[in-house]
């Protein structure tokens, strides 16, 4: 292939959340379709990267930061990305994410699971990752750049934040797109 | 040496999850697992709160089917009320899930499945995703990416928006639809039946493609269950529960949603978050059932529509002399026959007169302490069941959420690719692929089925038998 200006590689997580947000992302649509001929989309639930990559330019985060894997996940994305965008209500909050948050992480688990087999104690963090005692809005753990609000974000919003980085400007969302819900 | 594969995490898949290996002495499978790791308590966290506010958050459980909960939480609140819902309120509820299977089966087959069975299993896993069926075959993506915003578009004109509308609640809903989005909608539907014509060729073709490994990817006996209509058709909102076995026979027909504890138990492991429910009269071994749009194909007499029809009893030879279809494969083929007809069905439902009434809610007060509700989500039967007191507050809450039950058997799926295609010590991307593809074909919702517990990206580890690590992708 010839030389061409390198294309912007983006990336999208997904945390303690529903995917609504990427759901949303999705909406987007044909709108998509054109998206994808100008940046590279490196790492996200829709490409099979099992690693955080280097040198990622943006990173729409969605989902509150609720167990260790997430915890360790935000850092690699910090660590590798230009701009940290909280993605969602769920990132720039807690939302419903954090509902958790009042009932002790033993309760909420025992309260779930009755049986002998239960996924609770030391045998079962050897296969699955530790709860946080509080799920975290992202910016918790780590340094965000942007926050794009909403549960999820309207496509509209997400065209809008993306379109301006696309050009190099800063995201300014007008009034009625930085509503919560 | 005995060792342990592990893949994590698994990708394009709607949630968080892995898979482990264990080989044994000789190198042959002696377990597989597939771990769900995401873990989110809203059968605890919602108690103490208002049935009303259920809907709105429940359909927070999951992005991909917001409205499958919208409406089995509206339905459990319909009960709490006791009073009749407007029949105009479940024409139109019955439409928006129509839109909603559309949108989330046409994300799993041209979007999620769609780079494996075009591209192929084996291919460059660079290009093995939706950028890459883009390039191979646009045309394809940009017809599955307008089949998705139809649905969603549906769910917009009824609900404000596509994901989590504030729309249904109990005794009713709180809009209905204007005559220029009636019209609207018919009119995009001769492309979209165009676009399923096209799906379905290519499915035949894959089907053709992959014949010799088909049977690799989940095919063994087992029960089904969902809901079929009074007459015993498809049916995706109300009706009755029916279980088969894997030779057809009927073992519960007409039995009541709201009797589900008789049917259903929950077990529970310690390495995953996700319960593994079974059919309570055979136990957790027999018990093992899947749900879905397999399932529902297989326990219906026929679809009720006549395109979906048509191509239903084309289907059925893959299962043979009265017998269901009992390669998991074939929920891919199943998904495009529900999207069929849930078009036919949309067109009816605009068609039809009942929507003109302006009677969309029944109001009332609490009249019943305990509500159960019901709806086929594209991934299966999915429950909701509250107790609330006087005031209508909740102090119990009870989710079963339509990929649990298929947790046995994408466990079983595992094993099974993992006995055929795994040799040696290393895990090579055809392989690797393929146990990931053979979790796909149930398009596992995580983030639902963790509703309680879990997320799932897939993640593999090949281990020793003293559990040193070996290999891992």
């Amino acid at each position: 292939m010839s030389e061409q200006p390198k294309k912007i590689r983006l990336a999208t997580a997904w945390l303690g959340g529903c995917s609504g947000c990427h759901m949303s992302f999705l909406d987007l649509d044909e709108l998509l379709i054109e998206l994808v001929e100008k940046v590279d989309i490196v790492y996200g639930p829709l490409v099979d990267c099992k690693e955080f990559p280097q040198d990622v330019d943006i990173c729409l985060v969605e989902g509150a930061v609720t167990n260790v894997e997430n915890l360790e996940l935000a850092r690699s994305i910090r660590n590798n990305s230009k701009l940290v965008i909280s993605f969602g209500d769920c990132a720039v909050t807690g939302n419903v994410t954090s509902m958790r948050n009042r009932i002790p992480v033993k309760d909420l688990l025992t309260a779930v699971y009755h049986e002998a087999q239960a996924p609770i104690g030391a045998e079962s963090l050897k296969f699955l990752p530790a709860l946080l005692k509080k799920a975290l809005p992202l910016h918790q753990a780590i340094k965000v750049d942007i926050y794009l609000p909403g549960c999820p974000p309207a496509p509209e919003r997400i065209a809008t934040a993306i379109t301006a980085l696309l050009d190099k400007q800063p995201v300014n969302l007008p009034p009625e797109m930085r509503t919560f819900g | 040496m005995s060792r342990t594969v592990t893949i994590e995490p698994v990708t394009r898949i709607e949630g968080h999850a892995k898979i482990t290996i264990e080989l044994d002495d000789a190198g042959k499978v002696a377990d597989s697992r597939f771990h769900v790791t995401e873990f989110r308590g809203f059968e605890k966290f919602c108690i103490g709160r208002s049935f009303w506010e259920m809907p709105g958050i429940t359909a927070r459980v999951c992005g991909i089917c917001p409205v499958s909960h919208l409406l089995a939480s509206s339905k459990a609140g319909d009960a709490i009320l006791g009073v009749r819902t407007p029949a105009t309120a479940v024409a139109l509820r019955r439409l928006m899930n129509h839109g909603q299977l559309v949108q989330s089966h046409a994300l799993s087959f041209f979007l999620l499945s769609g780079p494996d069975l075009v591209l192929g299993m084996d291919a460059d896993p660079a290009q093995r995703n939706m950028v890459g069926l883009i390039a191979a075959n646009p045309d394809l993506v940009r017809r599955g990416v307008r089949l998705r915003a139809f649905g969603q578009q549906l769910i917009r004109s009824l609900g404000d928006r596509s994901i989590h509308p504030s729309w249904a609640v109990p005794g009713g809903v709180r809009k209905s639809l204007s005559d220029e989005q009636r019209s609207d909608t018919l009119k995009q539907l001769p492309e979209m039946y165009a676009t399923v014509e096209i799906a379905l060729d290519l499915m035949k073709d894959v089907l053709d493609k992959y014949r010799d490994e088909l049977d690799a990817y989940g095919d063994f006996p087992s029960l089904f269950m969902g809901l079929v209509s009074a007459d015993g058709g498809l049916e995706h909102y109300d009706g009755k529960l029916r279980v088969i076995d894997s030779d057809g026979k009927i073992l519960e027909n007409g039995a009541n949603p709201e009797n589900y504890q008789e049917l259903i138990g929950e077990a529970e492991q310690n390495w995953s978050y996700l319960k593994f429910p079974y059919y309570k009269p055979l136990g957790p071994e027999a018990g093992m059932y899947r749900v879905g749009p397999l399932a529902r194909l297989n326990v219906c007499d026929f679809a009720g529509t006549p395109k979906a029809d048509r191509e239903l009893r084309q289907f059925r030879h893959y299962g043979g002399h009265g017998k269901p279809v009992s390669g998991s494969f074939y929920y891919h083929y199943a998904r495009l026959i529900e999207i069929l007809f849930s078009l036919e069905r949309i067109e009816e439902i605009l068609a039809d007169e009942i929507l003109i009434d302006h009677h969309i809610r029944s109001q009332a007060g609490v009249n019943q302490n305990i509500g159960i509700g019901v709806s086929e989500a594209p991934r299966g039967t999915l429950f909701h069941h509250y107790k609330v007191d006087d005031n209508g507050i909740l102090e119990d809450v009870n989710l079963i959420i339509a990929t649990g039950q298929n947790n046995l058997a994408m466990n079983r799926t595992v094993r099974q690719l993992a006995e055929r295609f795994l040799s040696g010590d290393k895990l090579d991307q055809g392989l690797l692929n393929r146990l990931e593809h053979g979790i796909r074909v149930y398009d596992p919702c995580l983030s639902c089925s963790t509703h309680a517990a879990g997320q799932l990206p897939l993640q593999v580890q090949l281990r020793s038998a003293k559990g040193e690590l070996l290999d891992q992708a």
